[in-house]
């Protein structure tokens, strides 16, 4: 869906569902999804539906991820780091992560 | 990096967010004398139309445009005037108290202001047609802010749907960078050009015209351009094809990216929730923050300057969150010199004129305001057209008592994805006007803050004693 | 000129609950309600349908409201998220817990058994995720929580089902005696009525005043959190006595954190300003309580606008200046679960003159 320009950054490795995944220094997780192909980051709450980034500016609240641990945080305001954990939210979160 | 340790407990001017009208308004505070701090919530400032701008991989300008690269001499401006800009720093609360509560790296603070200039600019108008919460569905400011900022442009089968001059100058950074875009689906009715035309001699002096000129010529050069006045996007778990109606009926093509845009509105969120006055902009379609001349609120000391104003593009911004510091400036420090005031009201006219003809041009369209049946208007929630409209024939006057009623806008994004599509349904419903019916009631926080977070805040004096006794 | 049997001002729980049960007997009321039905602490409250820890004097009304509760489908035609899983008043140390004892003892020799004291053991099998340390407390096993709006508006509706007028964004301006009957100026005209229930909330004492007897009542502004959808983990209401916290999940999987601690209000805007400060110390109670909610998201933050009486309970009864007006606020932060039962009590008594239901102690009276 979206390849990279041919432009240098240092490489950066995060896992997503504990699947290795490469990205670039100055990525946030939304981006590094995104650049990795991955479909869907979360599945919306009533429905189950799969859903994904769609403003990529903090404002649409789709990219909820779970990083290091906490939940519901917006993968478009958070740079990704090595060794970053991301995990896609399926329905709820649950409680204590 | 500046931590939440680091703060001071207040500030003569707290800025927040750091695109072209922030930028522009701590620096000129900041040299005036005032102690100021800019938020920003973005890993870099530069807003949405300089977003990256410090950091973008982007080398090549020809790619964005200069336009983009005059961003970073607002920036450079603001990181050497002595104003403390924070990136990283998510606002969640404003009261017209000014007080500012902030979050920096999972800490939170309370801060007090002297004066506020909210410059948290604009974000994209919904565009609720059927699937667009599919998977491969994006909004064209999105597939821009990941060019900018991480380099990355659409390869696969791409459609762009909608209008405006973002969506126009996107295609264009889209296919210099040699990325794909197999068609633009433009959703802008003909009829809008009978009311344009009526602004057309001022758009003909102003800036706009010749750029946006170039810039259709160069897209339409490359990519097959439809006139369309129906659209879904389709699919299982993600987006396969979309489907679309023109005069002579139905195509479809497939596709692996739909890009949705028609127009920019006022990110209103924290402005309402800090108690600013709003009115309806009947021409833009929005609700937008009662102001002076110099942008000041009707909550004292709070002013609100860029496209969170109104919606007049990036260069008016800068103008106008200079202007906002020459009132905070005056306001706090009399005796301190400020530039001339009347060199940035008379740049702003200028950006303003042409303003009108684009507004009425690329005016969203009924239908893809306001849908039907079972096309979703809250994203957070999985609230139907059907279910507002149903909703508001059953008596329901308002967008608050649908909240209640529904759930729509009480999901994370508080409604930016679907206050003004609600507000609309329920005008159009109810046989009245968005005016009459009014916007959500918002509250702080504005953004999602953990528990964690708000446990952080460092415990006043009062608590304190309280556990001592 | 309107008239009315009965004109009930204030469209709250408590001015919807009277004006059905009014309609029920058969009586015309009008009910006046200056913003809309539910606008304010009725609409945006905790939900809590609660008997535990109550005062005395608030325990019959209490206790008859709850009978309805039960029943609330059969009154209103919606159950109005109704769910019952008890409430549990949490001992945070072995000296609360005596308190708490002897609470429950004394309730138990007037006769009242709702409140059961419970070990450590059934309180971690009531609240598994509750902090070790907590020693035990005490449970209601009828209480639970509704939907504060959905049920305000379901009074309404079947209220005007049932005969009842209801004019909303019309405010009373004016009260005074022609005759027999009670004249009612508002901003839309006067209505005529021989009864006047006064169920104005948070401006109730305006009305009390109009009358010739006023109220020390103090308008205060309880604030709420809600935090976004978390997967089940606790199903009763939790309080504390000691700090201020009522804390519980809905259907919807969303946790709603209360207790009392206040923000600015400004009534006659409907405005209130938050106090972060003191949401913060609501927030650090839930982390000592509930660890597991640590990293949970605070999605909204809000307040309602409610009466505060300066001796914690309701003011409920004939006016001691007045005849023919009853008077039906005061809630003090705790209204809701008497909303239902309190309307009924009041329609028998404006109907009949007298009441079944004990309420000696909420008299008007009371602040002479």
């Amino acid at each position: 869906m979206f390849k990279r320009l041919a432009e240098a950054c240092a490489p950066v490795a995060i896992t997503v569902d504990g699947k290795r995944v490469g990205c670039r220094a100055g990525d946030t997780v939304a981006a590094a999804l995104i650049a990795a192909g991955i479909a869907h980051c979360r599945t919306a709450p009533v429905s189950g539906a799969p859903r994904a980034p769609y403003c990529l500016m903090g404002v649409c609240f789709e990219c909820l991820v779970t990083v290091d641990g906490t939940g519901s945080r917006q993968g478009c305001l958070v740079p990704v780091r090595d060794g970053m954990t991301v995990e896609t939210q399926v329905g709820r979160r649950e409680a204590g992560r | 990096m500046t931590n939440a340790s680091d703060l001071a407990s207040s500030y003569d001017l707290v800025v927040i967010g750091g695109g072209p009208a922030g930028l522009a308004a701590a620096a000129l505070a900041a040299r005036a004398g005032l102690s100021t701090v800019l938020f920003d919530e973005n890993p870099g400032v530069g807003g949405q139309i300089y977003r990256a701008i410090t950091f973008s991989p982007v080398k090549d300008r020809t790619i964005l445009g200069e336009d983009y690269w005059a961003g970073a001499d607002l920036a450079a401006e603001a990181a050497a005037s002595g104003a403390l800009i924070v990136t990283g720093a998510t606002v969640w609360s404003l009261d017209p108290a000014r007080l500012v509560g902030v979050s920096i790296a999972g800490q939170a603070r309370l801060i007090r202001a002297g004066r506020v200039i909210i410059a948290t600019g604009a974000l994209e108008r919904p565009v609720p047609v059927p699937g667009w919460t599919l998977p491969g569905v994006m909004s064209a400011g999105g597939a821009q802010t990941v060019l900018k900022a991480q380099g990355l442009v659409p390869s696969g089968r791409t459609v762009m749907a909608g209008g405006g001059p973002l969506l126009w100058l996107l295609a264009a950074q889209i296919l210099r960078a040699g990325g794909k875009l197999d068609a633009i689906l433009d959703t802008t009715p003909r009829s809008n050009w009978l009311r344009a035309l009526a602004h057309l001699p001022d758009f003909l002096l102003s800036p706009y015209f010749s750029k946006g000129v170039k810039l259709l010529r160069e897209v339409r050069a490359k990519v097959r351009v439809i006139r369309v006045d129906r659209l879904e996007a389709v699919g299982d778990d993600r987006l396969r094809e979309v489907v679309f109606g023109t005069g002579d009926g139905e195509r479809r093509l497939a596709a692996d990216l739909l890009l949705l845009h028609q127009g920019v509105v006022p990110n209103v969120n924290l402005a309402i929730a800090a108690g600013i006055a709003h009115a309806w902009n009947e021409r833009q379609l929005c609700f937008e923050p009662v102001l002076d001349g110099d942008f000041n609120s009707s909550v004292p000391g709070i002013a609100v300057a860029g496209d969170g104003a109104g919606i007049a593009g990036g260069t008016a911004a800068a103008e106008r969150g200079r202007i906002a510091a020459i009132a905070a400036v005056r306001a706090l420090r009399p005796a301190a010199s400020v530039p001339d005031v009347q060199i940035m009201r008379r740049k702003l006219r200028r950006e303003e004129m042409g303003r009108a003809f684009l507004d009425w041009l690329n005016r969203p369209a009924g239908p893809f305001r306001q849908p039907t049946g079972d096309t979703i208007v809250c994203r957070c929630e999985e609230v139907t057209a059907r279910q507002v409209r149903d909703t508001a024939d059953m008596g329901c006057e308002g967008p608050n008592q649908m909240k209640a009623f529904l759930r729509c806008g009480m999901g994370p994004c508080q409604g930016r994805l679907c206050g003004l599509t609600v507000t609309e349904l329920i005008a159009a419903q109810r046989g009245t006007t968005p005016a009459e019916v009014g916007y959500y009631r918002l509250r702080p926080p504005v953004k999602p803050i953990t528990l964690a977070e708000l446990a952080s805040l460092p415990i006043a004096e009062a608590e304190r004693k309280a556990v001592e006794r | 000129m309107r008239t009315a049997d009965v004109v009930v001002i204030g469209g709250g729980i408590h001015g919807c609950s009277t004006a059905l049960h009014l309609a029920l007997r058969g009586l015309r009321p009008i009910l006046v309600e200056k913003d809309y039905a539910g606008r304010h602490a009725s609409g945006v409250n905790a939900g809590g349908v609660r008997q535990l820890a109550r005062d005395l004097a608030e325990i019959p009304l209490s206790i008859a409201s709850m009978g309805l509760w039960e029943r609330m489908e059969e009154l209103v035609g919606d159950d109005c998220g109704f769910e019952s899983h008890g409430t549990v008043l949490v001992a945070e140390n072995e000296s609360e817990l005596a308190n708490f004892r002897a609470r429950v003892e004394d309730l138990r020799l007037r006769g009242f058994s709702h409140e059961e004291l419970i070990d450590r053991a059934e309180l971690k099998r009531l609240v598994p995720a509750v902090a070790d340390h907590c020693p035990g407390g005490v449970v209601s096993r009828r209480d639970g929580a509704a939907d504060p709006f959905r049920t305000t508006q379901a009074f309404r509706r079947r209220a005007i089902e049932k005969g009842a007028e209801v004019l909303e964004g019309v405010a009373v301006t004016g009260l005074a005696k022609v005759g027999a009957n009670w004249r009612v100026e508002t901003s839309a005209g006067a209505i005529e009525a021989p009864k006047v229930v006064n169920a104005a909330g948070a401006w109730a004492d305006r009305i009390a005043k109009m009358l010739g007897e006023p109220v020390p009542l103090t308008v205060v502004a309880p604030m709420l959190m809600v935090t976004s959808r978390v997967a089940p983990f606790i199903q009763p209401v939790v309080i504390l006595r000691g700090r201020k916290l009522s804390f519980k999940q809905l259907g919807n999987g969303t946790v709603v954190i209360g207790g009392g601690h206040l923000a600015t209000p400004h009534r006659d805007r409907n405005e209130t300003v938050l106090d972060w400060d003191k949401l913060a110390i609501s927030v650090r109670t839930v982390w000592e309580l509930f660890p597991a909610m640590r990293a949970a998201t605070i999605v909204r933050a809000w307040a309602g606008i409610e009466a505060y009486m300066s001796d914690g309970i309701p003011v409920v009864g004939p006016s001691s200046t007045s005849e023919g007006v009853y008077h039906q606020f005061g809630f003090s932060t705790h209204g809701f679960q008497l909303g239902p039962g309190t309307g009924a009590m009041m329609a028998e008594l404006v109907a009949t003159g007298s009441t079944n239901t004990p309420i000696d102690g909420l008299g008007i009276e009371r602040f002479r």
